[in-house]
């Protein structure tokens, strides 16, 4: 059962239309929601007039920041984001009133008969700019969101001692991570005064305490539900707890269930993007080709609200060298408020943007050196045993230059390079080929305590009930989750059922974030069902006449593991375990091998294992256009042990795409705050047509921490195909673009179109 | 708003329901007949989740306005099959693991199957053209070629598409 790909568990209500989305759900006496958005990018409210918008027939409640019982502000990190603004907005996407009627139609009347005065304040869109002395104030305290570093040697001695210092900057953009289905809540409340929030959740928990606070609940009074999830990528967390705050308020006023969601150009304008990062960096090197020291220093833009950009810049410091042996480094990362809509969590988690600097850097400086990309990586990376640029000295197998080897030679490299540069000369349109390579931590690190639990409940028919509290968002959670339970208990998957994952049937067992699903939840599924067989066993070892410990549980059966003749089948041994008045329910928690972090100093171990890969982009691009060709894409992921291979190359292969849009394609533009880009017409994502041939290459090299070895893959997939396709773009037309996406304009023109600025509103 | 009375062919049978004039053909299925597999996704027709097929054409339903079927033939997700009995679009996108969300692919296989209905035996880059109007995010589209082409016949289920 492990290493094979069984058919995923949901696949038939996906097929034929069943799954129940949130859009789907429809309650008795169900009102409909919308919300007023802020009509400048920084403003204070000085009066907000609802009474025109009570008057229309069919509205059930108007409410503001005033009608909150609780607190007006959530956040996971910082307590600062206000899902109906109290006295200031601070981006379009803000809320200053939210409305509930009996049709979405009458909803939205009375939302735009909502006046609103402000007091316009200046505002700052540039997070540089935003750091400086004398910038217009977004929240009290400053704008700087939090400073991040890593200290390793000396810096001063590694510029010394290089041949050669290379200074470079780079820049990457805000992207949207357009999950097809966009957000949707529906609040209501039972007879016992709970309030339900069911809808399209990545993080019950964290929604479940924002709720609480800003309705003034105790947590065991709100309820958290999953309904079928339409993608979510890092996407549906804050803005979740937005909706569930502001739809779990109207739901208490009215007394009514309450759907709130949004349409595309709310979702654009509205839910947090990817971090805009602003990269220096600054290396020393030898005239052989080795690294002396790093210097790097990197402004994120954090937009409105934190958010994640603590935790987001965190895991960037962390990794902000690459995979590469560097005595000598200082690393500093600013996260910065601005009045641009707020950035958080997608993933890759602040890996995609610093890789994308570091990659196309180690490509800038083999140059340079004149020196091959893959012989100067070969030269510099870590191997086992080696000491990260935080001090971690890596105790599992550093498997980056078999990523490298794997992918190159899988992709014909050395032929393709040498190749290429040839027939460019007389081509029109020229091909390339760039690599791009990384190591990941692994699951939170020191981000938090880092545990996660699961149930098991054998039923006296011998099906099986399996519970976590993570969630299925499409990544195949449910399904290896399952092939873990049976694997343990000697069934086929068919006897496993995934519960819907809700905050009411198990404790809080953190987020379905940071690629931690399989290592941390499947280590705890993996326990719970090892407890549930054990009593079987144990109920079984009188009939067989065996020790409990000699049996095992396969095919159906407990059986002695010696002599599988003496067996019992499983609903017998289910009978057995009830007669005897056993519970066959198993709850197991599964806490995180130790890591540190010192702040102060910047440095710790930071994650308990990592994971490393390679991507290799084969490119063709039209230097008349622009237009840039992904042909072939060779990924290779070391992901300790492939649960579900079928599941491993689904992620691969949705990563690729997804880095192929960061790459090429997708941009949220903003000007002065203000979305340009607020439907799928403008905003680009890949089609079947933008996306080449992807080879994935599974690359196993079991970890001890990890169940059966297995560690991640659904964020390393995400972060090194863009880096990947710049190189390849350098390769192909000689041309190095230090800013992303990669699109028409600056392949031809070097920079991006400027459009003419205009005022917000 | 005044409704109208709308009559149709959907999935085989003659419907009537009455709706606004002004209600998209996706608000109908979904809000008035209970269809929910075409999804809302961008509501102008680029993303291509409420795709149905209509007179034997795939067309966003949410670009349709519900008075324009009057008289005509509409498909969806729910009538493809044959009750239990799936279609073997449906099956092939379950056997080679091509849904992932799974938000995209009911309007993701009607628009196939409109294309297999025009062409049982279309190319890959044929397929993807297809496909060109369905965005996904999940797959990155491997899997979800791979089982268009095992329906067409220029794949063999199972074997390794990336």
């Amino acid at each position: 059962m492990i290493g094979l790909s069984p058919l995923r568990v949901d696949g038939r209500e996906k097929v034929t239309g069943a799954a129940r989305y949130g859009q789907d759900l429809k309650l008795a006496g169900m009102l409909y929601a919308k919300v007023k958005h802020a009509e400048y990018p920084h403003a204070e409210i000085l009066k907000i007039d609802t009474a025109r918008a009570k008057k229309i027939k069919g509205v059930a409640a108007v409410l503001t920041a005033a009608d909150v019982p609780g607190n007006t502000a959530f956040g996971a990190v910082i307590v600062d984001n206000q899902p109906l603004a109290e006295d200031r907005v601070r981006y379009l996407g803000d809320a200053v009133a939210v409305v509930a009627a009996e049709t979405a139609e009458i909803a939205e009347k009375a939302a735009a008969a909502i006046k609103v005065k402000y007091r316009e304040l200046p505002a700052v869109f540039d997070p540089r700019e935003a750091l400086e002395p004398g910038a217009p104030e977004i929240h009290e305290g400053g704008n700087q969101i939090n400073h991040h570093k890593t200290r390793k040697g000396d810096v001063a001695e590694g510029f010394r001692q290089a041949d050669l210092v290379i200074e470079r900057s780079y820049s990457t953009q805000r992207v949207d991570h357009t999950y097809i289905e966009t957000e949707v809540v529906v609040a209501s409340l039972d007879h016992d005064g709970t309030l339900t929030v069911e809808g399209s959740h990545q993080n019950i928990f964290s929604i479940r305490a924002a709720v609480a606070s800003f309705l003034g609940l105790p947590l065991s009074r709100v309820r958290i539900v999953q309904a079928a999830l339409g993608g979510s990528f890092g996407g549906k967390d804050d803005c979740m707890s937005v909706l569930s705050c502001r739809a779990g308020l109207l739901a208490l006023k009215t007394g009514r269930p309450v759907m709130l969601s949004n349409s595309r150009e709310s979702s654009l304008i509205e839910s947090y993007k990817r971090h805009p990062y602003f990269l220096d960096y600054k290396v020393g090197v030898k005239r052989d080709g080795t690294l002396t020291a790093m210097e790097i220093k990197v402004v994120a833009d954090g937009g409105a609200y934190a958010s994640m950009t603590p935790f987001v810049t965190w895991r960037s410091v962390v990794h902000a060298t690459g995979p590469y042996r560097v005595p000598n480094v200082k690393t500093d990362i600013y996260g910065a408020y601005t009045n641009n809509t707020y950035t958080g969590a997608f993933r890759g988690f602040g890996s995609p943007q610093i890789t994308f600097a570091y990659e196309s850097l180690m490509d800038e400086i083999a140059g340079e050196l004149k020196l091959e990309p893959l012989e100067f990586r070969m030269n510099n990376i870590l191997r086992d045993g080696e000491i990260t640029a935080t001090g971690q000295k890596l105790d599992h197998t550093v498997s980056v230059g078999q990523a490298l080897q794997a992918a190159t030679s899988a992709a014909g490299w050395e032929e393709k390079r040498r190749r290429f540069s040839e027939e460019n000369r007389t081509r029109l349109l020229k091909r390339g080929i760039g690599l791009a390579c990384s190591y990941r931590g692994v699951a939170l690190g020191a981000e938090g305590v880092d545990a996660t639990g699961a149930i098991v409940r054998i039923q006296s028919d011998g099906s099986i009930d399996l519970t976590t509290g993570l969630v299925e968002m499409g990544q195949g959670l449910k399904t290896v989750f399952s092939q873990i339970a049976a694997h343990e208990l000697g069934v086929p998957v068919e006897r496993v059922q995934y519960r819907r994952t809700d905050t009411s049937t198990i404790v809080d067992g953190g987020p379905t974030v940071a690629s931690r699903s399989t290592i941390m939840g499947g280590a705890a599924v993996r326990k719970a069902a090892i407890a549930a067989r054990e009593k079987l066993c144990a109920a079984a070892a009188g009939e067989l006449g065996a020790d409990p410990a000699e049996l095992t549980a396969v095919g159906e059966k407990i059986m002695v593991a010696s002599d599988p003749d003496r067996a019992i089948d499983f609903t017998g041994a289910v009978a057995l375990a009830l007669a005897a008045g056993m519970n066959l329910s198993s709850f197991a928690w599964h806490v995180s091998p130790p890591i540190w972090w010192d702040e102060e100093a910047g440095k710790g171990n930071a994650y308990f294992t990592y994971v490393y890969a390679c991507q290799v982009a084969e490119i063709e691009v039209d230097p008349e256009t622009g237009k840039i060709n992904v042909l072939e894409v060779w990924a290779a992921h070391d992901v300790g042990k492939a649960i579900n291979p079928e599941a491993v190359r689904g992620q691969i292969c949705g990563g690729v795409a997804t880095a192929i849009g960061y790459g090429t394609l997708e941009e949220v533009e903003l000007v002065e705050g203000v979305t340009k880009t607020v439907n799928l017409d403008e905003y680009l994502i890949p089609t079947a047509m933008d996306v080449g041939k992807i080879h994935s290459i599974i690359l196993e090299n079991p970890d001890k921490y990890g169940p059966y070895g297995a560690k991640c893959i659904a964020e390393p997939t995400a972060e090194l195909c863009a880096p990947a396709i710049a190189n390849a773009v350098a390769h192909a037309a000689g041309k190095r673009i230090r800013d992303l996406p990669l699109n028409l304009e600056r392949i031809v023109l070097g920079h991006k179109l400027v459009k003419k600025q205009r005022r917000a509103r | 708003m005044n409704e109208i009375a709308i009559r149709f062919i959907l999935n085989g049978k003659e419907v009537s329901v009455k709706a606004p004039p002004t209600f998209t053909l996706l608000r109908l299925l979904r809000e008035r007949l209970g269809l929910t597999g075409a999804k809302a996704g961008c509501e102008r027709g680029e993303c291509g989740a409420c795709t149905v097929i209509l007179d034997g054409e795939p067309v966003t339903a949410c670009l349709v306005l519900a008075p324009q079927v009057e008289g005509r033939r509409v498909e969806t997700i729910e009538g493809i099959g044959n009750g239990e009995e799936l279609h073997p679009l449906q099956q092939a996108f379950i056997d080679e693991s091509a849904a992932q969300c799974g938000y995209c692919i009911p309007g993701m296989i009607m628009a196939a199957k409109a294309l297999l209905d025009r062409d049982p035996g279309p190319s890959r880059e044929e397929i993807k053209t297809g496909l060109s109007g369905n965005l996904c995010r999940c797959t990155g589209y491997t899997k979800i070629i791979k089982a268009v082409e095992v329906v067409a016949g220029k794949s063999r289920k199972g074997s390794e598409s990336c």
